[in-house]
């Protein structure tokens, strides 16, 4: 029989990664979620603290009324807060389907490559974590700008006569997040297409599909847990990204993460920066927890 | 021998010289680096045979099979299907379907869907492919089952999903790769005689790939024995069993005891053969060989006979110690060891619920078999 309690190591087992959220992730949350109900003032920290530990039970209550919404009705009426959300949403929307056009190929080819060389292709797609993520996204001005790289190229072969104008746009912005990102998305999608049967395609073939219509019948349905996890791993840090759009997108790109930072230290706007931070986390959380559980009832549905 | 071929069916193209082949593979071989898989093979298949490749992995079959479908291209030599030459058809094009071992099938489909697939490649009318869909789901049984996933049927069932969208296209060959490997004892013997009457009805060309030579007997109306990629007996399996072309297939068919020995003498239709320890044998039918050649005698051990005495009429007889018996129900098998030490197998169909005086472990024994029973053999 086993024991339906669970033993002493086990339980230890669970707790550690359960402390480690709760510390790490929960507590924080709190704070920040405390801040952005409060009023900012000058002060150190620079906001008006709403509960303090001399309160008690009973002023924890009463002050728990003292608690204003106003920050948020400040982002919700103000339209840079908005724009700043949806283009966010957007640039991170459009990146992702660039990543995931230019990491599909890689992941393929590499899934398909020779068994001998696989942990090569492997170890050259994680090889840029070695060098600093800033340092790399630096080197991109140098390639991007008027008189850099990528210009001197193109005009020596003679494509252009005309400097592009590159740096400072969103088109650069785009190339950093699909150059920064694109491990993440090439990744999981090695995972999935390299544990995949080839007989299956084979089976495919057989009966009666070119190489082209068995590729879109049946290794990208089967891939396509594999582009859930990359495309994931790839919208969600690129929306509150601000590296890329501070370095690569300069004053023309809007981005929240570039918005947030502007409110926490140009402004010195705790609060209203924590309640950018809260929306920015339930724009991504909901509908991630929304799509996760029906997809989970689909697959109920079908096992 | 020329009658061994009619114990199975009047079906035999193969001894039909107006026959016209229908699959003729014509000096294949097949390279993969430095190892040669296929090695200047051929062999000719015919229209609604059940034809069985049968050898040890790695032996070629399933790479012949696989260059068949168009997976793999032949390194030289031609593959011909109703005269057609397959070099430049695309797997796609080919008119062969292929039962995979693993099955393949698709795992995002329902069985429907999985069977229903080549179909719809070919463009087949809607209301077309649901009437031949219904009517594989019948034929394999599967009927209940038609809207699961693979993941939620058994091994045999899946089997069957796998074996229905193979035939869905109504191919002119089938391509069988180890089709019942994963089945257990009981489901295989089944699925054989299932696969002989479903070949039978269709009216289809079966290619078989199998290791295990009690399928390919039960199942083949001919069957090749390969080895290193070639071919070493096309033949029936009464023909494999009884008549092997070598001391190879003889002995990887069916167990077998082999005595080498030198030709002495024929004379009149009776081989007088001795072996090194100046045992005698005499074996019926013309051995093609000169005397003091080196010989081979195959005898198979259910013609074998044990018995306390020696029987009169036995051309060949020795006397030995009982080693081993191994009672199986239906028949017993008797390891005797002869006085020169080597150890023969027989064994001996139980007719009688009870014997009064058995034969036990060493009891003394003879040993013997008539000339008829012994398959001589020059390579």
């Amino acid at each position: 029989m086993r024991k339906l309690v669970p033993s002493l190591g086990r339980r230890l087992v669970i707790a550690v990664p359960y402390f480690w959220l709760l510390v790490f992730f929960l507590v924080p949350f709190f704070i920040v979620l405390k801040i952005s109900l409060s009023q900012p003032m000058i002060a150190i920290p620079p906001y008006l603290p709403v509960f303090s530990w001399q309160d008690g039970i009973g002023g924890f209550i009463q002050k728990l009324g003292a608690l204003s919404l106003d920050n948020y009705l400040w982002l919700a009426g103000d339209p840079l807060y908005v724009n700043a959300y949806l283009s966010s949403l957007w640039i991170a929307a459009v990146s992702t389907l660039l990543t995931l056009l230019v990491g599909y190929p890689i992941a393929y080819g590499m899934a398909r490559a020779p068994l001998s060389i696989r942990p090569i292709l492997l170890m050259m797609v994680i090889l840029p974590f070695w060098t600093s993520f800033l340092i790399r996204v630096y080197a991109w001005i140098g390639i991007l700008k008027p008189e850099g790289l990528l210009n001197q190229f193109l005009m020596l072969l003679g494509v252009i006569d005309q400097p592009l104008v590159i740096i400072n746009t969103t088109t650069a912005v785009y190339i950093g997040i699909v150059y920064s990102y694109l491990p993440f998305m090439v990744l999981p999608l090695y995972a999935t297409l390299e544990k995949m049967d080839y007989s299956l395609i084979e089976a495919a073939e057989d009966l009666g599909c070119t190489a082209f219509s068995a590729f879109w019948k049946i290794t990208f349905p089967l891939s396509r847990p594999g582009i859930v996890a990359g495309c994931m791993l790839v919208f969600i840090p690129a929306v509150g990204e601000f590296v890329i759009p501070d370095l690569l997108g300069g004053s023309q790109t809007l981005m929240i993460g570039k918005t947030l930072w502007n409110e926490f230290f140009a402004n010195r706007d705790w609060p209203v920066s924590s309640a950018v931070a809260i929306v920015l986390l339930l724009l991504l959380v909901l509908p991630i927890v929304y799509f996760q559980r029906a997809q989970a009832r689909a697959q109920e549905k079908a096992g | 021998m020329a009658s061994l071929g009619s114990i199975r069916r009047s079906f035999a193209p193969w001894a039909d010289p107006s026959a016209k082949p229908y699959i003729r593979f014509e000096n294949v071989s097949k390279r993969f680096g430095d190892f040669v898989a296929v090695d200047d093979l051929s062999l000719t298949i015919y229209e609604r045979e059940f034809f069985a490749l049968l050898g040890a992995s790695g032996c070629g079959k399933t790479t012949l099979l696989r260059m068949l479908a168009g997976f793999e291209q032949p390194t030289s030599g031609r593959i011909l299907l109703d005269g057609q030459d397959l070099l430049r058809v695309p797997p796609y094009r080919r008119p062969v379907n292929m039962m995979f071992q693993s099955y393949a099938l698709f795992p995002h489909m329902t069985v429907e869907a999985n069977i229903a697939f080549g179909l719809k490649q070919d463009g087949m009318p809607k209301a077309e492919i649901a009437g031949r869909v219904a009517q594989m789901l019948k034929l394999v049984k599967l009927e209940p089952f038609a809207k699961r996933k693979p993941h939620q049927l058994s091994g045999g069932q899946r089997q069957r999903v796998a074996l229905a969208r193979s035939i869905a296209k109504r191919p002119k060959v089938l391509l069988l790769d180890e089709p019942l490997g994963a089945l257990d004892k009981k489901l295989r013997e089944e699925t054989q005689f299932e696969l002989m009457d479903l070949q039978h009805d269709l009216g289809l060309t079966f290619l078989v790939v199998t290791h295990d030579q009690e399928e390919a007997m039960t199942m083949a109306d001919r069957i090749a024995i390969m080895d290193k990629g070639r071919v070493l007996q096309v033949a029936t399996p009464a023909e494999v069993y009884e008549a092997p072309a070598s001391r190879f297939v003889a002995d990887f068919v069916g167990s077998i005891n082999m005595f080498e020995g030198r030709l002495v003498k024929e004379n009149a239709g009776i081989a007088h053969i001795r072996d090194a320890s100046g045992a005698e044998f005499w074996v019926g039918g013309s051995t093609r060989a000169a005397p003091g050649d080196t010989v081979w005698l195959a005898i198979r051990p259910e013609k074998m006979r044990v018995s306390r005495e020696r029987p009169p009429e036995a051309e060949n007889a020795f006397n030995g110690e009982i080693w081993d018996i191994a009672y199986l129900g239906d028949m017993t098998i008797y390891n005797v060891r002869l006085d020169d030490g080597r150890i023969v197998k027989a064994s001996m169909i139980n007719s009688m619920r009870r014997l009064e005086d058995a034969l036990t472990w060493h009891d003394r024994a003879w040993i013997s078999f008539s000339a008829d029973a012994v398959v001589l053999l020059t390579e």
